[in-house]
Protein backbone atom coordinates (compact mmCIF):
# COMPACT_ATOMS: atom_id res chain seq x y z
CA UNK A 1 0.00 0.00 0.00
CA UNK A 2 2.80 2.48 0.97
CA UNK A 3 4.40 1.27 -2.55
CA UNK A 4 1.26 2.67 -4.57
CA UNK A 5 1.56 6.08 -3.01
CA UNK A 6 5.11 6.62 -2.84
CA UNK A 7 4.99 5.52 -6.62
CA UNK A 8 2.05 8.16 -7.54
CA UNK A 9 4.58 11.33 -8.50
CA UNK A 10 6.53 10.99 -11.60
CA UNK A 11 10.17 11.91 -9.34
CA UNK A 12 9.46 8.77 -7.30
CA UNK A 13 8.71 6.80 -10.75
CA UNK A 14 12.13 7.70 -11.54
CA UNK A 15 14.23 7.42 -8.21
CA UNK A 16 12.73 4.50 -5.72
CA UNK A 17 14.07 1.99 -8.62
CA UNK A 18 17.25 3.09 -7.70
CA UNK A 19 17.25 3.16 -3.91
CA UNK A 20 17.91 -0.71 -4.31
CA UNK A 21 21.89 -1.12 -5.26
CA UNK A 22 20.99 -3.88 -7.85
CA UNK A 23 18.48 -1.26 -9.52
CA UNK A 24 20.98 0.90 -9.90
CA UNK A 25 23.54 -1.08 -11.20
CA UNK A 26 21.12 -2.97 -13.53
CA UNK A 27 20.74 0.56 -15.33
CA UNK A 28 24.04 2.16 -15.23
CA UNK A 29 25.43 -1.54 -16.92
CA UNK A 30 22.47 -1.28 -19.61
CA UNK A 31 22.96 2.07 -20.76
CA UNK A 32 26.49 1.66 -21.17
CA UNK A 33 26.16 -1.62 -22.81
CA UNK A 34 22.90 0.33 -24.84
CA UNK A 35 25.39 2.65 -26.09
CA UNK A 36 28.39 0.64 -27.05
CA UNK A 37 26.03 -1.52 -28.97
CA UNK A 38 23.95 1.23 -30.40
CA UNK A 39 27.02 2.76 -31.67
CA UNK A 40 28.10 -0.47 -32.68
CA UNK A 41 24.60 -0.83 -34.44
CA UNK A 42 25.02 1.78 -37.24
CA UNK A 43 28.02 0.13 -38.51
CA UNK A 44 25.84 -3.27 -38.63
CA UNK A 45 22.97 -1.59 -40.75
CA UNK A 46 24.91 0.19 -42.92
CA UNK A 47 27.52 -2.83 -43.85
CA UNK A 48 24.39 -5.29 -44.28
CA UNK A 49 25.66 -7.34 -41.33
CA UNK A 50 21.89 -7.50 -39.43
CA UNK A 51 21.99 -11.11 -40.77
CA UNK A 52 25.60 -11.50 -39.48
CA UNK A 53 24.93 -10.33 -36.20
CA UNK A 54 22.72 -12.73 -35.24
CA UNK A 55 24.89 -15.53 -35.84
CA UNK A 56 27.75 -14.65 -33.91
CA UNK A 57 25.41 -13.52 -31.21
CA UNK A 58 24.34 -16.94 -31.23
CA UNK A 59 27.73 -18.68 -31.83
CA UNK A 60 29.56 -17.30 -28.85
CA UNK A 61 27.53 -19.55 -26.90
CA UNK A 62 29.50 -22.20 -26.79
CA UNK A 63 32.54 -20.14 -26.28
CA UNK A 64 30.98 -18.40 -23.17
CA UNK A 65 30.66 -22.73 -21.73
CA UNK A 66 33.66 -23.16 -22.60
CA UNK A 67 35.48 -20.06 -21.04
CA UNK A 68 33.71 -20.37 -18.02
CA UNK A 69 34.73 -24.57 -17.51
CA UNK A 70 38.38 -23.33 -18.13
CA UNK A 71 38.31 -20.56 -15.69
CA UNK A 72 38.63 -18.20 -18.81
CA UNK A 73 36.77 -14.94 -19.04
CA UNK A 74 33.76 -15.29 -20.93
CA UNK A 75 34.68 -12.58 -23.32
CA UNK A 76 37.93 -14.53 -24.34
CA UNK A 77 35.54 -17.69 -25.32
CA UNK A 78 33.17 -15.54 -27.06
CA UNK A 79 35.77 -14.26 -29.25
CA UNK A 80 37.42 -17.26 -29.91
CA UNK A 81 34.01 -18.97 -31.15
CA UNK A 82 32.26 -15.35 -32.38
CA UNK A 83 35.37 -15.10 -34.76
CA UNK A 84 35.96 -18.23 -35.16
CA UNK A 85 32.10 -19.26 -36.83
CA UNK A 86 32.48 -16.38 -39.58
CA UNK A 87 35.68 -17.88 -40.64
CA UNK A 88 33.54 -21.12 -40.86
CA UNK A 89 31.05 -19.02 -42.88
CA UNK A 90 33.20 -18.16 -45.13
CA UNK A 91 35.11 -21.58 -45.74
CA UNK A 92 31.86 -23.18 -46.30
CA UNK A 93 30.65 -20.45 -48.97
CA UNK A 94 33.77 -20.52 -50.36
CA UNK A 95 33.84 -24.25 -50.83
CA UNK A 96 30.21 -25.26 -51.55
CA UNK A 97 27.56 -24.24 -53.91
CA UNK A 98 25.27 -23.63 -50.80
CA UNK A 99 23.96 -19.64 -50.34
CA UNK A 100 25.38 -17.63 -48.07
CA UNK A 101 22.35 -16.90 -46.00
CA UNK A 102 21.75 -20.92 -45.65
CA UNK A 103 25.75 -21.28 -44.98
CA UNK A 104 25.00 -18.56 -41.73
CA UNK A 105 21.88 -20.20 -40.79
CA UNK A 106 23.59 -23.43 -40.76
CA UNK A 107 27.10 -22.55 -39.00
CA UNK A 108 24.77 -20.44 -36.09
CA UNK A 109 22.51 -22.84 -35.36
CA UNK A 110 24.85 -25.47 -35.34
CA UNK A 111 27.21 -23.30 -32.70
CA UNK A 112 24.15 -22.61 -30.70
CA UNK A 113 23.02 -26.52 -30.18
CA UNK A 114 26.98 -27.27 -29.11
CA UNK A 115 26.75 -24.46 -27.01
CA UNK A 116 23.23 -26.06 -25.78
CA UNK A 117 24.85 -29.51 -25.13
CA UNK A 118 27.56 -28.21 -24.07
CA UNK A 119 26.07 -26.15 -21.05
CA UNK A 120 23.74 -29.74 -20.07
CA UNK A 121 27.22 -31.83 -20.04
CA UNK A 122 29.40 -29.46 -17.87
CA UNK A 123 29.10 -29.04 -14.43
CA UNK A 124 28.40 -25.26 -13.82
CA UNK A 125 26.11 -23.58 -12.41
CA UNK A 126 25.82 -21.25 -15.49
CA UNK A 127 22.40 -20.68 -15.78
CA UNK A 128 21.11 -21.46 -19.12
CA UNK A 129 18.05 -18.86 -18.41
CA UNK A 130 20.35 -16.24 -17.78
CA UNK A 131 22.83 -16.89 -20.82
CA UNK A 132 19.62 -17.11 -23.01
CA UNK A 133 17.43 -14.25 -21.84
CA UNK A 134 19.76 -11.91 -19.40
CA UNK A 135 20.23 -11.45 -16.05
CA UNK A 136 20.89 -7.79 -15.54
CA UNK A 137 19.19 -7.26 -12.11
CA UNK A 138 21.75 -10.21 -10.61
CA UNK A 139 25.02 -9.22 -12.54
CA UNK A 140 27.56 -10.64 -10.28
CA UNK A 141 30.86 -7.98 -9.57
CA UNK A 142 33.02 -10.16 -11.95
CA UNK A 143 30.29 -9.77 -14.72
CA UNK A 144 30.06 -5.79 -13.94
CA UNK A 145 33.92 -6.01 -14.24
CA UNK A 146 34.13 -8.06 -17.79
CA UNK A 147 31.42 -6.10 -19.25
CA UNK A 148 33.27 -2.33 -18.68
CA UNK A 149 36.44 -3.93 -19.96
CA UNK A 150 34.77 -5.17 -23.21
CA UNK A 151 32.82 -1.95 -23.73
CA UNK A 152 35.99 -0.27 -23.28
CA UNK A 153 37.79 -2.74 -25.88
CA UNK A 154 34.58 -2.22 -28.23
CA UNK A 155 34.42 1.91 -27.87
CA UNK A 156 38.29 2.37 -28.12
CA UNK A 157 38.39 0.39 -31.50
CA UNK A 158 34.56 1.99 -32.81
CA UNK A 159 36.20 5.51 -31.86
CA UNK A 160 39.86 5.57 -33.14
CA UNK A 161 38.60 4.01 -36.78
CA UNK A 162 35.20 5.20 -36.82
CA UNK A 163 36.30 6.53 -40.28
CA UNK A 164 38.40 4.44 -41.72
CA UNK A 165 34.73 1.46 -41.00
CA UNK A 166 32.68 4.22 -42.13
CA UNK A 167 34.31 4.08 -45.25
CA UNK A 168 34.59 0.50 -45.23
CA UNK A 169 31.04 0.57 -44.67
CA UNK A 170 30.52 2.49 -47.61
CA UNK A 171 33.13 1.80 -50.45
CA UNK A 172 35.39 -0.92 -49.69
CA UNK A 173 36.98 -0.75 -53.35
CA UNK A 174 38.22 3.38 -52.39
CA UNK A 175 39.63 2.54 -49.08
CA UNK A 176 41.47 -0.36 -50.46
CA UNK A 177 43.05 1.86 -52.88
CA UNK A 178 44.18 4.44 -50.90
CA UNK A 179 46.14 1.49 -49.02
CA UNK A 180 43.24 1.19 -45.90
CA UNK A 181 43.70 -2.60 -45.03
CA UNK A 182 39.97 -3.15 -45.43
CA UNK A 183 41.09 -7.27 -44.69
CA UNK A 184 41.86 -5.67 -41.24
CA UNK A 185 39.04 -3.84 -40.59
CA UNK A 186 36.75 -6.45 -41.92
CA UNK A 187 37.93 -8.86 -39.13
CA UNK A 188 38.23 -6.24 -36.37
CA UNK A 189 34.50 -5.46 -36.74
CA UNK A 190 33.77 -9.13 -36.41
CA UNK A 191 35.90 -9.01 -33.00
CA UNK A 192 33.89 -6.29 -31.67
CA UNK A 193 30.66 -7.47 -32.77
CA UNK A 194 31.71 -10.95 -30.71
CA UNK A 195 32.81 -8.86 -27.57
CA UNK A 196 29.64 -6.61 -27.77
CA UNK A 197 27.31 -9.49 -28.14
CA UNK A 198 28.79 -11.03 -24.37
CA UNK A 199 27.91 -7.52 -23.29
CA UNK A 200 25.00 -7.53 -24.76
CA UNK A 201 24.25 -11.34 -23.48
CA UNK A 202 24.45 -9.47 -19.82
CA UNK A 203 21.80 -7.62 -20.39
CA UNK A 204 19.34 -9.04 -22.63
CA UNK A 205 20.97 -12.88 -23.49
CA UNK A 206 21.61 -14.38 -26.17
CA UNK A 207 18.07 -14.44 -28.05
CA UNK A 208 17.99 -10.40 -28.21
CA UNK A 209 21.06 -9.52 -28.42
CA UNK A 210 20.65 -9.02 -32.15
CA UNK A 211 18.39 -6.35 -31.37
CA UNK A 212 20.61 -4.33 -29.28
CA UNK A 213 23.41 -4.55 -32.19
CA UNK A 214 20.38 -3.79 -35.21
CA UNK A 215 17.78 -1.60 -33.86
CA UNK A 216 18.69 1.48 -32.49
CA UNK A 217 21.08 1.93 -36.08
CA UNK A 218 17.55 1.41 -38.05
CA UNK A 219 16.18 3.46 -36.13
CA UNK A 220 18.64 6.38 -36.38
CA UNK A 221 19.16 5.83 -40.51
CA UNK A 222 15.53 6.86 -40.86
CA UNK A 223 15.99 9.80 -38.53
CA UNK A 224 19.27 11.53 -40.16
CA UNK A 225 21.28 11.41 -43.75
CA UNK A 226 24.17 12.34 -41.57
CA UNK A 227 26.62 9.87 -39.89
CA UNK A 228 28.05 11.85 -37.59
CA UNK A 229 24.63 12.58 -36.62
CA UNK A 230 23.68 8.73 -36.93
CA UNK A 231 25.77 7.58 -34.62
CA UNK A 232 24.93 10.28 -31.99
CA UNK A 233 21.26 9.27 -32.55
CA UNK A 234 21.63 5.63 -32.03
CA UNK A 235 23.77 5.87 -29.01
CA UNK A 236 21.17 8.24 -27.32
CA UNK A 237 18.20 6.21 -28.21
CA UNK A 238 20.01 3.36 -27.40
CA UNK A 239 20.89 4.11 -24.07
CA UNK A 240 17.30 5.29 -23.67
CA UNK A 241 16.00 2.22 -24.38
CA UNK A 242 18.34 0.30 -22.03
CA UNK A 243 17.55 2.49 -18.82
CA UNK A 244 13.83 3.04 -19.72
CA UNK A 245 13.44 -0.85 -20.38
CA UNK A 246 14.88 -1.03 -16.86
CA UNK A 247 12.70 1.23 -15.21
CA UNK A 248 9.33 -0.43 -17.27
CA UNK A 249 10.38 -3.97 -16.60
CA UNK A 250 10.61 -2.33 -12.33
CA UNK A 251 7.05 -0.94 -12.47
CA UNK A 252 5.40 -3.54 -14.39
CA UNK A 253 7.31 -6.54 -12.66
CA UNK A 254 8.05 -7.84 -16.35
CA UNK A 255 11.31 -9.38 -18.06
CA UNK A 256 14.10 -6.75 -18.33
CA UNK A 257 15.38 -8.03 -21.74
CA UNK A 258 12.01 -8.12 -23.08
CA UNK A 259 10.90 -4.22 -22.00
CA UNK A 260 14.37 -2.79 -23.15
CA UNK A 261 13.88 -4.59 -26.51
CA UNK A 262 10.09 -3.52 -26.50
CA UNK A 263 11.14 0.08 -26.04
CA UNK A 264 13.86 -0.04 -28.77
CA UNK A 265 11.52 -1.54 -30.93
CA UNK A 266 8.97 1.20 -29.87
CA UNK A 267 11.31 3.77 -30.92
CA UNK A 268 11.99 2.70 -34.49
CA UNK A 269 8.34 2.62 -35.23
CA UNK A 270 7.72 5.92 -34.07
CA UNK A 271 10.49 6.87 -36.26
CA UNK A 272 9.40 4.69 -39.22
CA UNK A 273 6.21 6.16 -39.02
CA UNK A 274 7.29 9.72 -37.54
CA UNK A 275 10.86 10.58 -39.04
CA UNK A 276 11.01 13.89 -40.93
CA UNK A 277 12.21 13.04 -43.94
CA UNK A 278 12.23 8.95 -44.44
CA UNK A 279 9.30 8.02 -41.99
CA UNK A 280 5.69 6.88 -44.60
CA UNK A 281 3.53 9.59 -43.32
CA UNK A 282 6.04 12.26 -44.79
CA UNK A 283 7.25 10.50 -47.94
CA UNK A 284 3.88 11.24 -49.85
CA UNK A 285 4.18 14.50 -49.50
CA UNK A 286 7.77 15.61 -50.86
CA UNK B 1 40.92 16.58 -78.74
CA UNK B 2 44.44 16.06 -79.92
CA UNK B 3 47.06 17.92 -77.91
CA UNK B 4 50.80 17.75 -78.56
CA UNK B 5 52.04 14.89 -75.62
CA UNK B 6 55.55 14.67 -74.44
CA UNK B 7 57.82 12.04 -76.07
CA UNK B 8 57.25 8.84 -74.52
CA UNK B 9 60.06 7.76 -71.90
CA UNK B 10 60.32 4.66 -69.40
CA UNK B 11 60.25 7.80 -66.64
CA UNK B 12 57.37 9.52 -68.15
CA UNK B 13 54.72 6.18 -67.53
CA UNK B 14 51.81 6.65 -65.51
CA UNK B 15 51.13 2.91 -66.33
CA UNK B 16 53.33 0.12 -67.44
CA UNK B 17 52.08 -3.34 -67.81
CA UNK B 18 54.69 -5.86 -68.61
CA UNK B 19 53.16 -9.45 -69.95
CA UNK B 20 50.66 -9.39 -67.02
CA UNK B 21 48.60 -12.87 -66.43
CA UNK B 22 45.87 -12.48 -63.89
CA UNK B 23 44.30 -15.93 -62.59
CA UNK B 24 40.59 -15.28 -61.14
CA UNK B 25 39.01 -18.49 -59.26
CA UNK B 26 41.16 -20.79 -61.42
CA UNK B 27 40.52 -19.16 -64.97
CA UNK B 28 42.83 -16.99 -66.80
CA UNK B 29 41.10 -13.19 -66.88
CA UNK B 30 43.83 -11.79 -68.37
CA UNK B 31 46.68 -13.09 -69.86
CA UNK B 32 49.74 -11.43 -71.41
CA UNK B 33 48.49 -7.74 -71.15
CA UNK B 34 50.83 -4.90 -71.71
CA UNK B 35 50.13 -1.96 -71.64
CA UNK B 36 52.01 1.47 -71.39
CA UNK B 37 50.48 5.08 -70.21
CA UNK B 38 52.60 8.14 -70.78
CA UNK B 39 51.83 11.03 -68.28
CA UNK B 40 48.83 13.25 -69.53
CA UNK B 41 47.04 11.07 -71.72
CA UNK B 42 43.36 9.95 -71.59
CA UNK B 43 42.64 6.37 -72.66
CA UNK B 44 39.67 4.61 -73.52
CA UNK B 45 39.53 1.25 -71.93
CA UNK B 46 37.23 -0.87 -74.82
CA UNK B 47 35.78 -4.69 -74.45
CA UNK B 48 33.04 -6.56 -74.19
CA UNK B 49 32.14 -7.59 -70.75
CA UNK B 50 34.18 -10.12 -68.79
CA UNK B 51 36.65 -9.58 -71.38
CA UNK B 52 38.86 -8.30 -68.43
CA UNK B 53 38.41 -4.60 -68.11
CA UNK B 54 37.35 -5.03 -64.25
CA UNK B 55 39.80 -7.05 -63.98
CA UNK B 56 42.96 -4.68 -65.64
CA UNK B 57 41.28 -2.26 -63.13
CA UNK B 58 41.43 -4.18 -60.42
CA UNK B 59 44.89 -5.10 -61.60
CA UNK B 60 45.75 -1.51 -61.63
CA UNK B 61 44.60 -1.00 -58.10
CA UNK B 62 46.72 -3.89 -56.72
CA UNK B 63 43.74 -5.90 -55.46
CA UNK B 64 44.52 -8.87 -58.06
CA UNK B 65 47.88 -9.78 -58.22
CA UNK B 66 49.51 -10.76 -61.48
CA UNK B 67 50.68 -14.40 -61.84
CA UNK B 68 52.90 -13.53 -64.33
CA UNK B 69 54.45 -9.94 -65.79
CA UNK B 70 54.51 -6.77 -64.09
CA UNK B 71 52.75 -3.81 -63.20
CA UNK B 72 54.29 -0.09 -62.37
CA UNK B 73 52.64 2.85 -61.75
CA UNK B 74 54.77 5.98 -61.94
CA UNK B 75 57.62 3.89 -62.08
CA UNK B 76 56.88 1.87 -58.39
CA UNK B 77 55.06 -1.14 -57.70
CA UNK B 78 51.48 -1.01 -57.39
CA UNK B 79 51.74 -1.12 -53.16
CA UNK B 80 53.95 1.66 -53.43
CA UNK B 81 51.96 3.78 -55.36
CA UNK B 82 48.72 2.83 -53.59
CA UNK B 83 50.98 4.18 -50.56
CA UNK B 84 51.16 7.31 -52.22
CA UNK B 85 47.76 7.97 -53.04
CA UNK B 86 48.44 7.70 -56.49
CA UNK B 87 45.43 5.75 -58.28
CA UNK B 88 41.90 6.67 -57.63
CA UNK B 89 39.17 4.53 -58.88
CA UNK B 90 35.79 6.57 -59.59
CA UNK B 91 33.09 3.95 -59.23
CA UNK B 92 30.29 3.24 -61.83
CA UNK B 93 26.84 5.09 -60.80
CA UNK B 94 25.35 1.93 -59.34
CA UNK B 95 29.01 0.68 -57.35
CA UNK B 96 27.96 2.29 -53.85
CA UNK B 97 25.06 2.29 -51.97
CA UNK B 98 23.27 6.02 -52.45
CA UNK B 99 21.35 5.71 -49.52
CA UNK B 100 23.93 6.15 -47.18
CA UNK B 101 24.01 8.75 -44.62
CA UNK B 102 27.02 10.73 -46.58
CA UNK B 103 26.99 14.20 -47.02
CA UNK B 104 28.53 15.44 -50.68
CA UNK B 105 31.60 16.87 -48.72
CA UNK B 106 31.92 14.04 -46.42
CA UNK B 107 32.73 11.57 -49.62
CA UNK B 108 34.57 14.53 -51.57
CA UNK B 109 36.48 14.20 -48.01
CA UNK B 110 37.09 10.81 -48.38
CA UNK B 111 39.67 11.34 -50.96
CA UNK B 112 41.51 12.60 -48.33
CA UNK B 113 42.15 10.10 -45.75
CA UNK B 114 45.15 8.14 -47.36
CA UNK B 115 46.96 11.52 -46.11
CA UNK B 116 45.62 11.86 -42.91
CA UNK B 117 46.49 10.86 -39.77
CA UNK B 118 45.06 7.19 -38.49
CA UNK B 119 42.08 9.71 -36.28
CA UNK B 120 41.03 11.09 -39.65
CA UNK B 121 41.14 14.36 -38.04
CA UNK B 122 40.66 16.93 -41.21
CA UNK B 123 42.80 20.06 -41.71
CA UNK B 124 42.99 23.02 -43.25
CA UNK B 125 44.56 22.03 -46.22
CA UNK B 126 42.20 18.95 -46.35
CA UNK B 127 39.50 21.29 -46.40
CA UNK B 128 40.77 23.80 -48.84
CA UNK B 129 41.55 20.79 -51.28
CA UNK B 130 37.94 19.15 -50.84
CA UNK B 131 36.61 22.82 -51.75
CA UNK B 132 38.60 23.35 -54.70
CA UNK B 133 37.58 20.21 -55.76
CA UNK B 134 34.25 20.64 -54.99
CA UNK B 135 34.77 24.17 -57.05
CA UNK B 136 36.37 22.27 -60.02
CA UNK B 137 32.87 19.93 -60.65
CA UNK B 138 30.54 22.55 -59.72
CA UNK B 139 29.10 21.41 -56.63
CA UNK B 140 30.24 23.69 -54.22
CA UNK B 141 26.56 24.81 -53.02
CA UNK B 142 25.14 21.25 -53.21
CA UNK B 143 28.39 20.29 -50.50
CA UNK B 144 25.49 19.65 -47.68
CA UNK B 145 23.45 17.66 -49.57
CA UNK B 146 23.25 13.62 -49.42
CA UNK B 147 24.51 11.85 -51.76
CA UNK B 148 21.21 10.04 -52.38
CA UNK B 149 19.41 13.41 -52.96
CA UNK B 150 21.80 14.07 -55.53
CA UNK B 151 21.40 13.44 -59.84
CA UNK B 152 23.46 10.42 -61.79
CA UNK B 153 25.28 13.15 -63.29
CA UNK B 154 25.93 14.85 -59.59
CA UNK B 155 26.71 12.01 -57.85
CA UNK B 156 29.37 11.11 -60.69
CA UNK B 157 30.65 14.84 -60.49
CA UNK B 158 30.94 14.82 -56.26
CA UNK B 159 33.42 11.16 -57.05
CA UNK B 160 35.26 13.04 -59.49
CA UNK B 161 35.92 15.36 -56.71
CA UNK B 162 37.08 12.69 -54.72
CA UNK B 163 39.59 11.86 -56.84
CA UNK B 164 40.77 15.28 -57.51
CA UNK B 165 40.79 15.80 -53.70
CA UNK B 166 43.34 12.68 -53.26
CA UNK B 167 45.53 14.45 -56.12
CA UNK B 168 45.79 11.13 -57.45
CA UNK B 169 48.12 11.37 -60.48
CA UNK B 170 46.16 7.94 -62.26
CA UNK B 171 42.44 7.59 -62.47
CA UNK B 172 40.41 4.86 -63.16
CA UNK B 173 37.03 5.68 -64.64
CA UNK B 174 34.29 2.88 -64.85
CA UNK B 175 31.79 3.61 -67.02
CA UNK B 176 31.49 7.28 -66.11
CA UNK B 177 29.10 8.17 -69.33
CA UNK B 178 26.52 5.41 -68.06
CA UNK B 179 23.18 7.90 -66.75
CA UNK B 180 24.82 10.77 -66.94
CA UNK B 181 23.17 14.40 -68.07
CA UNK B 182 24.75 16.43 -70.99
CA UNK B 183 25.81 18.92 -68.66
CA UNK B 184 27.72 16.64 -66.42
CA UNK B 185 29.09 15.25 -70.07
CA UNK B 186 31.05 18.73 -71.05
CA UNK B 187 32.04 19.38 -67.58
CA UNK B 188 33.92 16.07 -67.62
CA UNK B 189 35.40 16.38 -70.74
CA UNK B 190 36.32 19.93 -69.75
CA UNK B 191 37.97 18.57 -66.76
CA UNK B 192 39.56 15.34 -68.97
CA UNK B 193 41.75 17.71 -70.67
CA UNK B 194 42.96 19.73 -67.37
CA UNK B 195 44.31 16.82 -66.29
CA UNK B 196 46.05 15.71 -69.25
CA UNK B 197 47.35 19.31 -68.81
CA UNK B 198 48.06 18.35 -65.04
CA UNK B 199 50.26 15.66 -66.41
CA UNK B 200 47.42 13.07 -64.96
CA UNK B 201 46.17 9.99 -66.91
CA UNK B 202 43.18 8.97 -66.87
CA UNK B 203 41.87 5.35 -68.15
CA UNK B 204 38.22 5.20 -68.83
CA UNK B 205 36.47 1.89 -69.34
CA UNK B 206 33.61 1.95 -71.22
CA UNK B 207 31.61 0.07 -73.93
CA UNK B 208 30.34 2.93 -75.55
CA UNK B 209 32.12 3.54 -79.28
CA UNK B 210 31.13 7.28 -80.01
CA UNK B 211 32.73 8.36 -76.31
CA UNK B 212 36.01 6.97 -77.00
CA UNK B 213 35.91 8.61 -80.30
CA UNK B 214 35.10 12.53 -78.77
CA UNK B 215 37.23 12.13 -75.44
CA UNK B 216 40.09 9.68 -75.74
CA UNK B 217 43.53 10.38 -77.69
CA UNK B 218 44.57 6.47 -76.83
CA UNK B 219 42.98 3.53 -76.83
CA UNK B 220 43.06 0.35 -75.47
CA UNK B 221 41.40 -2.91 -76.79
CA UNK B 222 41.07 -5.91 -74.85
CA UNK B 223 39.36 -9.25 -74.71
CA UNK B 224 41.23 -11.35 -72.18
CA UNK B 225 44.21 -9.87 -73.20
CA UNK B 226 45.21 -6.73 -74.93
CA UNK B 227 44.55 -6.84 -78.76
CA UNK B 228 45.45 -3.49 -79.70
CA UNK B 229 46.62 -0.49 -78.14
CA UNK B 230 47.65 3.34 -79.48
CA UNK B 231 46.39 6.48 -81.29
CA UNK B 232 42.44 6.10 -81.45
CA UNK B 233 42.50 7.17 -84.72
CA UNK B 234 45.03 3.95 -85.53
CA UNK B 235 43.33 1.60 -83.39
CA UNK B 236 40.03 2.17 -84.09
CA UNK B 237 39.54 0.20 -87.34
CA UNK B 238 36.48 -1.95 -88.34
CA UNK B 239 38.87 -5.16 -88.25
CA UNK B 240 40.23 -4.62 -84.66
CA UNK B 241 36.69 -3.89 -83.56
CA UNK B 242 35.25 -6.43 -84.42
CA UNK B 243 37.85 -8.63 -83.03
CA UNK B 244 37.53 -7.25 -79.74
CA UNK B 245 33.32 -7.68 -80.05
CA UNK B 246 33.97 -11.35 -80.95
CA UNK B 247 33.09 -10.47 -84.83
CA UNK B 248 30.34 -8.46 -84.27
CA UNK B 249 29.97 -6.19 -87.27
CA UNK B 250 31.33 -2.55 -86.39
CA UNK B 251 28.49 -0.55 -87.61
CA UNK B 252 26.33 -2.22 -85.17
CA UNK B 253 28.65 -1.04 -82.59
CA UNK B 254 28.56 2.31 -84.02
CA UNK B 255 25.22 3.11 -83.64
CA UNK B 256 23.22 5.53 -81.70
CA UNK B 257 24.15 6.16 -77.97
CA UNK B 258 22.09 5.15 -75.10
CA UNK B 259 19.67 7.82 -74.37
CA UNK B 260 21.02 9.73 -70.70
CA UNK B 261 18.66 10.60 -67.86
CA UNK B 262 18.21 14.66 -67.68
CA UNK B 263 19.27 16.92 -65.06
CA UNK B 264 17.08 17.16 -62.01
Amino acid sequence: MTLLLAASTPLTWLLEPISHGFMLRALLVSALVGGVCGLLSCYMTLKGWALMGDAVSHAVMPGVVVAYALGLPFAVGAFVFGVGSVAVIGFVKQKSRVKEDTVIGLVFTGFFALGLVLISKIRSNIDLTHILFGNVLGISDSDITDTLVICAIVLAVLLVLRRDLMLFCFDPTHARSIDINTGLLHYLLLSVLSLAAVAGLQTVGIILVVAMLITPGATAYLLTDRFDRMTLLAVASSMFSSAGGVYVSYWTDSSTAGCIVLVQTFLFLLAFFFAPRHGIFRQHQS
Amino acid sequence: MSAARPPLGPDRLRIEADQVCVDYNGTMALHDASLRLEAGCICGLVGMNGAGKTTLFKALMGFLRPSKGYIRINGLSVRQAQRQQAVAYVPQSDGVDCAFPVSVWDVVMMGRYGSMNLLRVAGASDRAAVHHALERVELLELRDRPIGALSGGQRKRAFLARAIAQDASVLLLDEPFNGVDVRTEKLMADLFVQFRKEQRSILISTHDLSHVRNFCDRVVLINKTVLAYGETSEVFTPENLSLTFGGLPPNLLMGPTPSRENER
